[in-house]
Parts: structure tokens; C-alpha cells; sequence
């Protein structure tokens, strides 16, 4: 098997040293013109605060963007989709403090030789932890450049060895309405499900995230273990997981259920593909001076940059009809 | 006993005042925020919504005006009227100007095929051309001139209002409370004027 290729850009998409040089200077100017210290693109990254508990020690460090700007950990810890805290962006970091994830278990249940109740700490322990920069679109056309901590989804489906009938594999959050208040009421049909296929899942590119930022996850961002799949719009990266199950049919998932017509199984970033209420060609970017009211939007690319590496996944599938 | 003139004119200046700066304090507050650089982690979208829904609820509000009037006997609503329509004009036309000027930057293909294809923008778009008529002639002047007429062109504002809650109920993803509960109220000030419950809800006396 070939090693795996992390992605790279292409010479083509990067920036000559001049260009750039040049957008410096000209920012900087700008930066000359009255009352712009009181702006945000302005004001410096905040400084991530220390960890709560032990900071996360990892073995490797992967950049999948090429050096884009990260997005502040203020931003990537306080703009969240995780509707179990409510539908506000504010919302879960206000919320999520009733999350309580330890003690935590993970349910394995179908087509593998090893399933049943695992604790937390069995789950995490084999694996080493490395951090990854990926991309993060949001369907609703926004996006973040994110610093996750976790390790490849492969590895941990592989250790409940999936038997030949498993095609699909199906993630569920967790449902306690005490723990996530949002679940009082039926915006969706809780609990929340995702599901890749079986080959989707054990892409290197599919990830387990424990951390963010060298720390452990925030609640609000789906702790204590979330999906990260960074070529997919972010509704897909399910949060604070406590069912893992192989599946030989394909399931039905929560976007799904709740509007086919508008979310796909596969929901993967496609810049020619619409959201039949918003166009998907373009996004804003949630990092650096993106921050700014007069930033500019950015092209969204197909599978959201990630077409060299998860390209093949899809031959011959249409995405217009898959999407 | 009628008040004397000289007294009754300062009460009216300052409600009035207040009325305008209320009306205007939600604007106020988002140009602090955004120099202050705490609108949060998509400014665009965040002003994009702000301008939204007040120009909704100040619509909403102008349209309870007439009601209001007819429940209390007051003439204060009908005074206050214009103002708060205008105030909803502005936060519409705000509204549009950031997601032209911010959201799309002036990238006007985009702008079309948003107005042409996509129904929640669509229906935007026409309550606020539904609006701009009644903005350009909410002058006394223009009042006077269109005489009965300008009674009918106002009407425009019930379907505009109908359409700018659409266009709200149209956008969200999942949680349509908010966009409903607008709905609703919209829904209720317009039966209101329905002749019978007009009558019904009219205080004895009151010249409408």
C-alpha cells in the first residue's frame, strides 16, 4: 500500500513571495487610516488561554492547509452549530457546561467481532495523539481553519474489526435532555446521527478529535470525542459520540430526515453543487482578517481543498445526485 | 379641560424624541459593537441578521400603530406611525446595503441570480421594493397631493409585511420558532383590520 500523501498545494496556489509582500504593505498602510486600531482585522490573535485540565501531549503535527491563517480559539470555541445547546452560534459555549463528558462510554454494536460498552479511557488509550489543521466549511457558508488533537478514524474502527458486511458506519450523540437542554425541544429528531461509508471512514483524512488547540475539547465543540471529516460540511463531524455501529444498509442521518431535499447523505463540499436556498460557490472565512466586516469572501473549492486526497472515493459517482 | 398649548407641546417633543431614540438605539449599538470589533466571529452575518430583524420588528410594530389606535382611543399611535415605518425602511435598506455592499461585495451577477433563484431573497427583495413607495411618499406633501389614493398605496404594507416574515421563515435551517412567532404576530395585525374585529376591538368614540 502507498504510503499516504498528506495534502499539499499545488505550486500554482501559492502565493509568489512579491504578491504577498505586496498585500503586507498594503494592509499595512491601511492600518495607518484613522480609528482602525478599533477594528478586529487589527486587533492581534487572542492568546489561547491554558488548558483546564492536562495539556495534550502529541507525537506529530500535520498542517493540511499549506499555512493558512488558523482560526482564533475564541472563534472556534464560541461559533459553534450544536444545536443540542440551542440553534444560536452563541449558544453552546454558553450552554455546554451542563454537557458533563466523564465518565463517558462508547456503544459498538453491529456488523464487528468486537462490540459492546466501552469506557472512555479504553477508547482513547491505544492511540497516540496528533494534531491536524483542517478546514472546516460550514454549509451555511462560513469557514474556520482549525488545529484539531485526536488520531485517524481508521484506527480506532480497525481495533472492532469490522466484519465484510459492514458498508456504512453510524455515529449517534448523545441523548439526555438534562445534559443537552437543547433537546427539549424537536428542532431535529434527536438523538443526532451521522454515517459515512465504510471506505469514507477509513480515509487517513477521517479523523477522531479529542483536543483542539493543545487542549482538550471544549464542550461546546463535541466533547469528549467528535468526528472531524474536513472534506465534508461541518454538520457531518458529529459531536460528542456515544454510539459507533457498522452497517450493512445505508442509514438514514439527521439533516437527511429532517430536509432531504436540502442535505445529502454525502454532503460533501462542492462549490457547483447549491444549497437549494443559497448559493455554495463561496464562503467567509472565519480567520485572520476574515474577521473583519470588509473582509472578502473566498472561492470554496471541491471537497473544500481536499480533492487530491478523497478525489478518488467518489469516481463515477454524481455528485449532483449524491450530494 | 384642555391642557394650555405652551404645556402640551413639550410632553409631544419628548415623546417623540424618545420614540426616535429607541427606534434608532439598536442601530447605535451595533456601530459600537462594530468599532469595537465585538460582533463576533462573522460580523457580516451578524449585522446582516441585526438589520433584519429590527426592520421586521419596527414593520411589525408601525402595523400594530393603527390597532393600537383603535383599542385606546389615543392619538398617539397615528403620530408615531410614520417615524416607525420609516425607522423599518431604514433597517431594511440597511439590511440590504450590508449584504450587498459586505456579504457580496457589490458582486452584482450574484446579487441576480440570488434574486432570481432563490425564493427566500426573492421575497426580500420585494418587500423592501413593496416599502420604497411608501417610504418616497410619507411626506405630508405627498399625502395631501395623492389625497385618497395614498390611503390605498399604504395598504402595500400588509403584503410587505407578509413577505418579510416569509423571507425570515425561509432561511433557517431547522428552528422556525422565531420566524413563526413574527409570522404570527403579522397575521394578528392584519385580522385586526378585518371590519368586524376592527369594530370589535374599537373603543367607543374614537374617530378612525
Amino acid at each position: 500500500m502507498p504510503r499516504y500523501r498528506f495534502p499539499q498545494p499545488a505550486a500554482s496556489e501559492i502565493t509568489p513571495e512579491p504578491v504577498w509582500r505586496e498585500r503586507r504593505r498594503l494592509l499595512a498602510g491601511l492600518g495607518g487610516l484613522a480609528a482602525l486600531p478599533l477594528l478586529p482585522a487589527c486587533r492581534q490573535p487572542e492568546a489561547v488561554p491554558p488548558p483546564a485540565g492536562n495539556p495534550l501531549s502529541i507525537v506529530r503535527q500535520t498542517d493540511t492547509t499549506g499555512g493558512e491563517a488558523l482560526t482564533r480559539f475564541a472563534d472556534v470555541t464560541g461559533y459553534n452549530n450544536f444545536y443540542e445547546f440551542g440553534t444560536g452560534k452563541d449558544d453552546p459555549a454558553r450552554h455546554a457546561h451542563t454537557l458533563r463528558p466523564r465518565p463517558w462510554s462508547v456503544e459498538v454494536a453491529g456488523a464487528a467481532d468486537r462490540t459492546g460498552r466501552f469506557d472512555l479511557e479504553d477508547v482513547l488509550a491505544p492511540h497516540p495523539l496528533e494534531e491536524r489543521i483542517y478546514r472546516l466549511r460550514c454549509v451555511e457558508g462560513w469557514s474556520m481553519v482549525i488545529p484539531w488533537i485526536g488520531f485517524p478514524l481508521a484506527d480506532l474502527l480497525r481495533r472492532f474489526e469490522p466484519t465484510s458486511q459492514a458498508r456504512f458506519v453510524a455515529f449517534r450523540t448523545l441523548l439526555d435532555p438534562e445534559r443537552m437542554p437543547g433537546q427539549r425541544r424537536r428542532i431535529l429528531d434527536w438523538p443526532y446521527v451521522e454515517a459515512l461509508t465504510i471506505d469514507e471512514a477509513m480515509h487517513p483524512l477521517a479523523f477522531i478529535a479529542t483536543g483542539v488547540y493543545g487542549q482538550e475539547l471544549p464542550n461546546q465543540n463535541g466533547a469528549p470525542l467528535r468526528l472531524v471529516v474536513p472534506w465534508k460540511y461541518g454538520f457531518k463531524s458529529i459531536k460528542s459520540i456515544v454510539r459507533i455501529e457498522f452497517l450493512a444498509e445505508q442509514p438514514l442521518t439527521s439533516w437527511e430526515r429532517s430536509a432531504p431535499h436540502e442535505y445529502g447523505f454525502y454532503a460533501n463540499v462542492n462549490p457547483e453543487v447549491d444549497h437549494p436556498r443559497w448559493s455554495q460557490r463561496s464562503e467567509r472565512r472565519i480567520a485572520g482578517s476574515g474577521t473583519s466586516v470588509f473582509a472578502e469572501r473566498i472561492p470554496t473549492r471541491l471537497f473544500n481543498g481536499y480533492a487530491e486526497q478523497v478525489g478518488a472515493l467518489y469516481t463515477g459517482l454524481d455528485l449532483r445526485r449524491f450530494y | 379641560m384642555p391642557a394650555p398649548a405652551a404645556v402640551a407641546a413639550w410632553p409631544a417633543a419628548a415623546i417623540r424624541s424618545a420614540v426616535f431614540l429607541a427606534c434608532l438605539a439598536p442601530l447605535l449599538w451595533l456601530a459600537l459593537q462594530l468599532l469595537r470589533g465585538d460582533l463576533g466571529a462573522d460580523p457580516v452575518a451578524r449585522l446582516t441578521h441585526e438589520t433584519g430583524i429590527w426592520a421586521l420588528r419596527l414593520l411589525l410594530l408601525s402595523l400594530a400603530m393603527t390597532p393600537l389606535r383603535r383599542l385606546t382611543g389615543s392619538p398617539w399611535p397615528l403620530r408615531l406611525r410614520r417615524m416607525i415605518g420609516l425607522f423599518a425602511f431604514a433597517y431594511a435598506a440597511a439590511h440590504l446595503l450590508v449584504y450587498v455592499a459586505l456579504d457580496l461585495q457589490a458582486y452584482w451577477p450574484q446579487l441576480l441570480e440570488d434574486i432570481v433563484r432563490r425564493p427566500f431573497i426573492t421575497v426580500g427583495a420585494a418587500a423592501l421594493a413593496l416599502l420604497l413607495p411608501l417610504a418616497l411618499t410619507s411626506t405630508r406633501a405627498m399625502q395631501r397631493r395623492l389625497g385618497r389614493r395614498w390611503r390605498t398605496l399604504h395598504r402595500l404594507v400588509y403584503p410587505a409585511a407578509v413577505l418579510a416574515c416569509l423571507h425570515f421563515l425561509w432561511l433557517v435551517k431547522a428552528d422556525w420558532r422565531e420566524p413563526a412567532i413574527h409570522l404570527g404576530i403579522a397575521l394578528l395585525l392584519l385580522a385586526l383590520r378585518l371590519p368586524p374585529l376592527a369594530r370589535a376591538i374599537t373603543r367607543r368614540g374614537t374617530q378612525t
